[in-house]
């Protein structure tokens, strides 16, 4: 664990162990339901967590001038605990996890500034220590670029579906990728809010606290207006119609594009016997064989592992997509005609 | 095939896997590989985990495979279920296929054999003799095959080396026993990378996936400093090759491209894409579980041995490749296309009883255009 000073645990509430930062700090949690000062810290939590749920960054105290720094940083982090405490009484996983993505941008804005900051070295090299320790890439300073090896650099670019983050539009040398800080700490963005998630759903629940009721109340309300149901229209994407012709005239359809077409008629719920007769008119058709695939597909025979259908960027890969305006950026093929409500 | 065929395809390689074991050596870190085979006329049997050259040479003589496989991929328990495998890591792979290449000679020497009637004709729809639809295609690849896969052996090994910091002694080049090359690059940073990292680093090696930014091209107020230099590195610097030609041209080309816009630029990308992208196998590269011809073995497809080579500039397949007997035998021949092999012309011959050296008859029998008389 990194050694943090009081403004990083501010800028990093996360990396902070909460049980020990309380100790330290000779509070109990009980005390905060309680004390009508500490009181105060409860609602600022909470409007911690309203606005993140409402898809914000929380507006941090750091950043103005209007409070002492001395006093800001512990209701920094203590707000930022008590959110947690507030999340893990309420129980509600939508929260925890739009609470964890606002967490982790607001963490990213300090990230980026800490790594661009030319005057103060030890800020610059605690953000790459960060980042190292936390996500195991190793960020290197190179003239203005930061720079990263390229496999680490896959590693997390796969999770983005915007072409810009495909490793062909990066600069690319001597098997580092060249980076700015902003691209470099947003690189870590999904994997910041994973372990910002991870580390509250770890978290032990505790037993209701008295003077943490009301909050933990209108958390519970609040959750309930990101209930979404969806709807498809049941029309097949391009890329599978394009299969289905394909094996329809009797041509060639390669190894990719029929494990294409058979995950995503599994995963729409067809059954092996209704799938195997498309397969009919290929020039290599072999009963046993396409039945014996399929099952190994739906995991009803070998490893017993269901394969899912591969997704859009794998597809445009194997030149397997033939994407039209309806499929409208979705980034699995079963994802097409879904419309939320 | 008829059996007569088979047996003597079976003979044949029986014949080269006792004579050639200095060629059929097992690759390093041998009992964290799977190995796997086929038979003639069967399926594969794979998850097999060998020790040595001797249990391998072994595995050889008592099942004659048509074709042999291993994993470049290291387990700790190779042997065991795939998801039981427990995979640690795997050598790049790379696949480059002469028949991916789109080249101008491959409808010259490519003929359809029909599966319902064994007809051979140019035709690539239906067999004219009896209609069917159900057609095979087989190419004899001629020297200009050979040479463009070669220039993408290199184009890749350009790519590697200077983008992806891989050295020379790390990287191996096989010839692979029918249409192309494999290459091999070991103790990279790459080794631990799964499928979709992998399927990523094959975008970039085939310039897939491109966006105008990228070269400096902008829908709003383009500016002419974002555009590559001509000595920039990387995939900047070979767009300006291939697309300014000269550091004079280099201005004059940038106006036109502002003036003909964001859309066309992506067209000129495509286009680009077409000509220096790296031709490589994606779903090869991809794949981490992958049992892969192994260097040494016979392809089955052409009866040829897929052999490392050390010098690509001057590598022959037709005569490097070729280590089948001299002894003669009588096939009937059915190949409309001239082909060479150590140095020997032979064909076309057109339904035809001929006497020829068991390494042509067996290159014919693969490909489907002969049989034992």
């Amino acid at each position: 664990m990194l050694a943090l000073g009081q403004d990083e645990i501010a800028k990093y509430p996360f990396l902070a162990d909460a049980g020990q930062y309380l100790k330290d700090q000779g509070f109990s949690l009980e005390q905060f339901g309680t004390d009508p000062d500490l009181k105060q810290l409860i609602i600022k939590a909470y409007e911690r967590i309203l606005v993140a749920a409402d898809g914000k960054i929380y507006k941090s105290d750091l950043d103005g001038d209007h409070v002492s720094k001395e006093a800001a940083l512990p209701r920094e982090v203590f707000s930022f605990l008590l959110a947690i405490v507030l999340l893990k009484l309420s129980g509600m996983h939508t929260l925890i996890k739009r609470f964890a993505l606002a967490e982790a941008r607001r963490a990213e804005k300090y990230l980026e500034k800490d790594l661009a900051n030319i005057s103060d070295e030890s800020k610059n090299q605690l953000a790459i220590r960060v980042i190292d320790d936390l996500f195991s890439v190793q960020v290197e300073k190179l003239k203005d670029y930061f720079v990263i090896p390229v496999s680490d650099y896959l590693k997390h670019s796969i999770n983005f579906h915007e072409r810009e983050w495909k490793l062909i539009n990066r600069y690319v040398e001597n098997g580092y990728v060249f980076l700015s800080p902003h691209e470099t700490v947003r690189l870590i963005r999904k994997e910041l809010g994973t372990y910002i998630n991870s580390k509250i759903i770890n978290a032990k629940t505790p037993t209701m606290i008295p003077g943490f009721e009301d909050s933990v109340n209108k958390l519970v309300s609040l959750s309930k207006k990101f209930a979404t149901y969806t709807v498809t229209t049941g029309e097949y994407p391009p890329c599978v119609k394009h299969a289905i012709d394909i094996l329809e005239k009797g041509e060639n359809l390669p190894h990719s594009g029929r494990f294409m077409l058979a995950t995503f008629l599994l995963s729409k719920g067809q059954s092996v016997q209704q799938i195997a007769p498309l397969f009919k008119n290929a020039p290599d058709y072999n009963e046993r064989v396409t039945l014996y695939q399929l099952n190994h597909l739906a995991g009803t025979s070998g490893s017993g592992t269901q394969y899912s259908c591969p997704s859009c960027e794998k597809l445009k890969t194997q030149s397997l997509c033939f994407a039209t305006s309806e499929c409208d950026n979705i980034i699995n093929p079963l994802q097409f005609g879904r419309k939320k409500k | 095939m008829q059996e007569a065929d088979l047996q003597f395809l079976e003979e044949s390689f029986k014949k080269y896997y006792f004579n050639h074991f200095d060629l059929i050596t097992v690759p390093e870190r041998t009992s964290e590989r799977e190995f796997g085979y086929q038979k003639f006329n069967s399926g594969m049997t794979r998850h097999i985990s060998i020790k040595d050259d001797k249990e391998l040479h072994l595995m050889l003589m008592q099942n004659i495979p048509s074709d042999v496989y291993c994993s470049n991929a290291y387990y700790t328990f190779p042997n065991l279920p795939m998801n039981e495998k427990d995979w640690k890591e795997a050598d790049l792979i790379f696949d480059i296929d002469a028949k991916d290449l789109n080249l101008p000679c491959r409808e010259n020497h490519t003929v359809s054999i029909c599966n319902d009637c064994n007809e051979v004709s140019k035709t690539s729809i239906q067999c004219m003799k009896c209609n069917s639809t159900k057609l095979e295609k087989k190419s004899l690849p001629c020297k200009n095959c050979i040479d463009a896969s070669k220039n993408e052996v290199l184009k890749l090994t350009e790519v590697l080396i200077n983008d992806l910091a891989i050295t020379q002694e790390n990287i191996q080049v096989y010839f692979s026993g029918n249409e192309g090359f494999h290459v091999y690059v070991y103790n990279s940073q790459f080794q631990q990378i799964g499928s979709r990292e992998r399927s990523e680093l094959t975008d970039y090696i085939s310039l897939r996936g491109t966006i105008p930014e990228t070269f400096g091209m902008k829908k709003f107020k383009p500016n002419r400093a974002s555009f590559p230099d001509f000595n920039e590195k990387g995939w900047r610097g070979r767009f300006s090759k291939q697309v300014f030609g000269s550091k004079s041209k280099r201005s004059k080309i940038i106006t036109e491209l502002i003036t003909n816009g964001y859309s066309s630029f992506q067209k000129i990308l495509d286009d680009v894409s077409e000509n220096i992208g790296v031709k490589i196998d994606p779903n090869v590269t991809m794949d981490i579980h992958r049992i892969f011809r192994l260097p040494g073995s016979i392809n089955s497809k052409s009866g040829l041995t897929k052999i490392q080579c050390n010098d690509l500039s001057k590598f022959d397949p037709y005569v490097k490749a070729s280590f089948l007997s001299d002894d003669t035998v009588e096939v009937l021949a059915n190949s409309p296309i001239q082909f060479s092999l150590k140095n020997k012309k032979f064909g076309p011959y057109s339904n035809e009883k001929i006497t020829v050296p068991t390494f042509a008859a067996v290159y014919m029998i693969c490909k489907k255009l002969a049989r034992i008389a």
